[in-house]
């Protein structure tokens, strides 16, 4: 398979760069080829901003942005370090140069973003020709470095772009045509749409100088920050006449309004309860160390205290400054609201045939059963298991101590039966809470019935514990050899007859009761894990509910333009002798990105040892917590 | 060595990959069909055939949309950047644009893979606090991998259009 290409190479001089950023509307892309190119001696590149477009498919709804607008003065910013310019409005004629340059030092003062007057926009209609040398002159009542002179024609595509400088000699030599000539190069966008994006990754305003933070993000800065020149619209009676994206009237929703000033009364109140609460957590009653440790171990409580954390966040009634604060105020609002909406939904399922009583009724059985199982693998443990030969005497005791504490637990179960029913009743209201709420308080249940496996699992893990050690020291004594503590290593030591002859003995005792002991350890520590394994499941399924970022995803899928990752072009006019004219749209965010920045932290849980570690723990013996938290301060 | 490199403007370089073929398509189906009916006609179950359209197509669907790459495009403004778009053959499009003082240089880079020495274009990423090292390297063409000849003239047009930027 050849490679079949075609190489025409028409190429462009294209030495020093002008750029110019314009609004764009899909109607008018009529670009007409312009005489001469503009050649110019100093690397100044231009950004003109322009505004947005109106989606609309009948083409004869009159709109105005720049491409469309009446002549008059370019406002914007320049660029600092990057020889461009931003233009964000049209001022147009008639206008007193005394009230337009108040009109910007009031604004720059507001938006703190440097607003200048960057040159003149010259669309003459039928009876004014004069505008242009008016518009012309007007680089001496505003002095600036640059003055720039857009100019179109009706009717004809394309701009003519001159850039004069201060000495008054005109960038434009008209001999140097085929020179390393300086081009222009226009870039439309919309100018709603950049104001509302933010450009990712999210930097704090300030964290790096305007020098070296790169072109586009200043772009995007610029256009957010000035948002109130965007709200002089067409129906203001002011002295000044301003084109811009919304200068066809501003829109506003009646129930945003509404909303937006009834929150703040709202906040206030919720606040207060939540103080209400934290005065009632911090009674001294509650902070005595027993009912520390419970709590900490409840995962009901952990979870309460952490949506706690979440509504002070949420709550507080001052507007949040940054896009990241804002972000994660709505990230919380709404997976507070899809958790109390799950909640709803799950106790409308739990209430409605009365499925609770019913499932308060098998849980007694289910526990009589768990017990009853439990009961014969003991009894099977103090048999024969698997055809392994234990030993009869201390088969019989743990057989029968355990047999014991299981017999305790069933008299427990059993005189809580009248009045399980009434507490899982209320218990399952609490899932109004949230549906996470109700996921922890099925965790807490399963770990308070499931108690008595735990604690066999403990008496099992110590005792195996107490064996393995104790056959590892008596193994050293064997050989000859000591652990020394203070050099924490395996020195050899002479020792007595008669400590080897006891050391010997005890060696050989635990060697035999081993197995017995392994064996016990080995099947409570599946059974434990089986609980832990379950346990784990609902607390990432929390942990789930919890961290994910519902309002960013969202915004992605809905309004893709307000997280952007980047921008990309197209080409709209390449032209020999005309500036170039690009089109720049906004690039989101990939849905990955989305969920890796927005993620709220959570105490998740994971695991505190790799798998190499925790096969280690099991062997050795030493009790295993699988699942950490990460606000456990204690280990 | 497919592509068919073609060049729109001077600052635009577009290479094609072949189009997906309707007779890989056609023996994909039939194999995928004929082991289901082979399945169907052990178990009689109906919802293997079901599940075996189901999958035919889904399969179909996500490898025009996510894998198949229609063509590639590498378009480069002097002093404003180069933008690298791929376009599927659902029609979407992914674009990535990288300004100008992120860019060290274009370059040809070699690469031996199993037998053969491949050839690719790669963009070298700065960052512009540091501008000695290179932080990270873009490959270019990958899904249409055009040959050397191609690539150098890409190479030379990218390199005049960096030089008049600097």
């Amino acid at each position: 398979m050849e490679n079949r290409f075609s190489v025409s190479l028409a190429r462009v001089r294209t030495g020093l760069l002008y750029r110019v950023l314009f609004s764009y509307d899909f109607m008018l892309t009529f670009f007409g080829s312009m005489p001469a190119l503009v050649n110019a001696h100093r690397r100044v590149n231009l950004l003109v901003v322009g505004y947005r477009i109106r989606a609309t498919s009948q083409k004869s709804l009159p709109f105005k942005c720049c491409n469309t607008a009446d002549s008059g003065l370019l406002v914007g910013r320049w660029i600092p370090g990057h020889n461009s310019a931003v233009v964000l409005a049209v001022i147009h004629y008639p206008f007193i140069p005394g009230q337009v340059k108040k009109y910007l030092s009031e604004l720059q003062s507001q938006t703190q973003v440097d607003l200048t007057v960057l040159g003149s926009w010259s669309m003459p209609k039928e009876g004014q020709e004069g505008m242009d040398s008016f518009l012309k002159d007007l680089s001496t009542i505003f002095p600036q470095k640059c003055w720039l002179q857009l100019s179109r024609e009706i009717g004809k595509r394309g701009f003519t772009c001159q850039v004069v400088q201060n000495n008054g000699r005109l960038l434009q030599d008209r001999e140097q045509k085929n020179g390393e000539g300086d081009k222009i190069i226009l870039i439309h966008y919309d100018q709603r749409k950049v104001m509302l994006s933010q450009l990712h990754p999210v930097q704090d305003v300030g964290q790096k100088s305007d020098v070296e933070a790169s072109e586009l993000r200043l772009v995007f800065q610029t256009v957010a920050q000035s948002q109130p020149l965007f709200f002089l619209d067409k129906y203001d009676d002011g002295p000044l006449k301003l084109s811009h994206w919304q200068s066809e009237g501003r829109e506003a929703s009646i129930i945003a309004e509404l909303l937006k000033q009834a929150s703040v009364p709202v906040c206030i109140f919720l606040t207060w309860l939540l103080s209400l609460w934290y005065w009632f957590c911090s009674f001294r009653i509650l902070h005595l160390p027993p009912v520390l440790f419970i709590s900490s171990k409840l995962s009901t409580c952990v979870q309460s205290v952490y949506r706690a954390v979440h509504f002070r966040t949420v709550f507080s009634p001052k507007k949040a400054g940054t896009h990241v604060e804002f972000m994660r105020k709505a990230n919380i609002f709404v997976s507070f609201l899809v958790d109390i909406a799950l909640g709803l939904l799950l106790i409308s399922w739990l209430y409605r045939e009365n499925r609770i009583s019913k499932l308060a009724d098998t849980l007694v059985p289910v526990a009589d059963r768990v017990a009853k199982e439990l009961q014969e693998l003991l009894e099977w443990l103090m048999g024969a298991p698997a055809g392994l030969k234990m030993n009869r005497a201390l088969d019989q005791v743990l057989g029968r101590f355990f047999l014991y504490h299981i017999h305790l637990w069933i008299s427990y179960i059993h005189l809580m039966s009248p009045f399980i029913e009434r507490i899982l009743w209320y218990v399952g209201l609490s899932a109004c809470l949230g549906l996470t709420f109700a996921l922890s308080v099925l965790s807490d249940i399963v770990a308070l019935l499931t108690f008595h496996i735990y604690c066999f699992y403990v008496y099992g893990a110590r005792l195996y514990c107490l064996t393995i050690y104790g056959l590892s020291s008596l193994w050293r004594l064997f050989r000859g050899k000591k652990w020394n503590v203070l050099r924490q290593r395996v020195d050899s030591c002479s020792y007595d007859l008669d400590q080897l002859f006891i050391g010997t003995l005890l060696f050989t005792i635990l060697l035999f009761l081993l197995p017995t002991t392994a064996l016990y350890y080995l099947v409570f520590t599946l059974l434990r894990l089986v609980v832990v394994l379950f346990q784990g499941v609902i607390h990432l399924s929390v942990d789930f509910i919890n961290s994910f970022p519902l309002f960013a995803i969202g915004l992605r899928i809905c309004r893709p333009y307000r997280l952007a990752e980047g921008v990309k072009f197209n080409v709209l006019c390449q032209e020999p002798g005309t500036p170039l004219h690009l089109m720049m749209e906004i690039n989101p965010l990939k849905c990955s990105s989305v969920l890796q920045c927005y993620r709220t932290p959570t105490y998740s849980c994971y695991p505190k040892d790799s798998w190499a570690g925790l096969c280690k723990k099991l062997f050795v013996g030493e009790l295993i917590y699988p699942w950490k938290q990460k606000t456990d301060k204690t280990d | 060595m497919r592509g068919c490199f073609l060049l729109l403007t001077p600052l635009e370089f577009t290479v094609t990959s072949p189009k997906l073929s309707l007779r890989k398509v056609m023996v994909y189906t039939c194999f995928v069909w004929l082991f289901a009916y082979a399945v169907f006609f052990f178990t009689e179950n109906t919802a293997v055939l079901s599940s075996a359209i189901i999958l035919t197509l889904a399969g179909m669907m996500i490898h025009i949309h996510f894998v198949k790459v229609d063509h590639e495009t590498l378009l480069i403004i002097g002093s404003l950047g180069v933008q690298l778009s791929s376009s599927y053959a659902s029609g979407r499009e992914s674009t990535i644009f990288i300004e100008m003082n992120k860019l060290k240089d274009i370059v040809i880079n070699e690469a031996v893979y199993m037998h053969s020495i491949i050839y690719y274009l790669c963009i070298l990423i700065k960052d512009p606090a540091d501008p000695e090292t290179v932080t990270s390297v873009v490959p270019l063409f990958q899904s249409s991998n055009p040959r050397l000849n191609c690539l150098v003239q890409v190479y030379r047009s990218c390199q005049e259009i960096l030089a008049q930027s600097r």
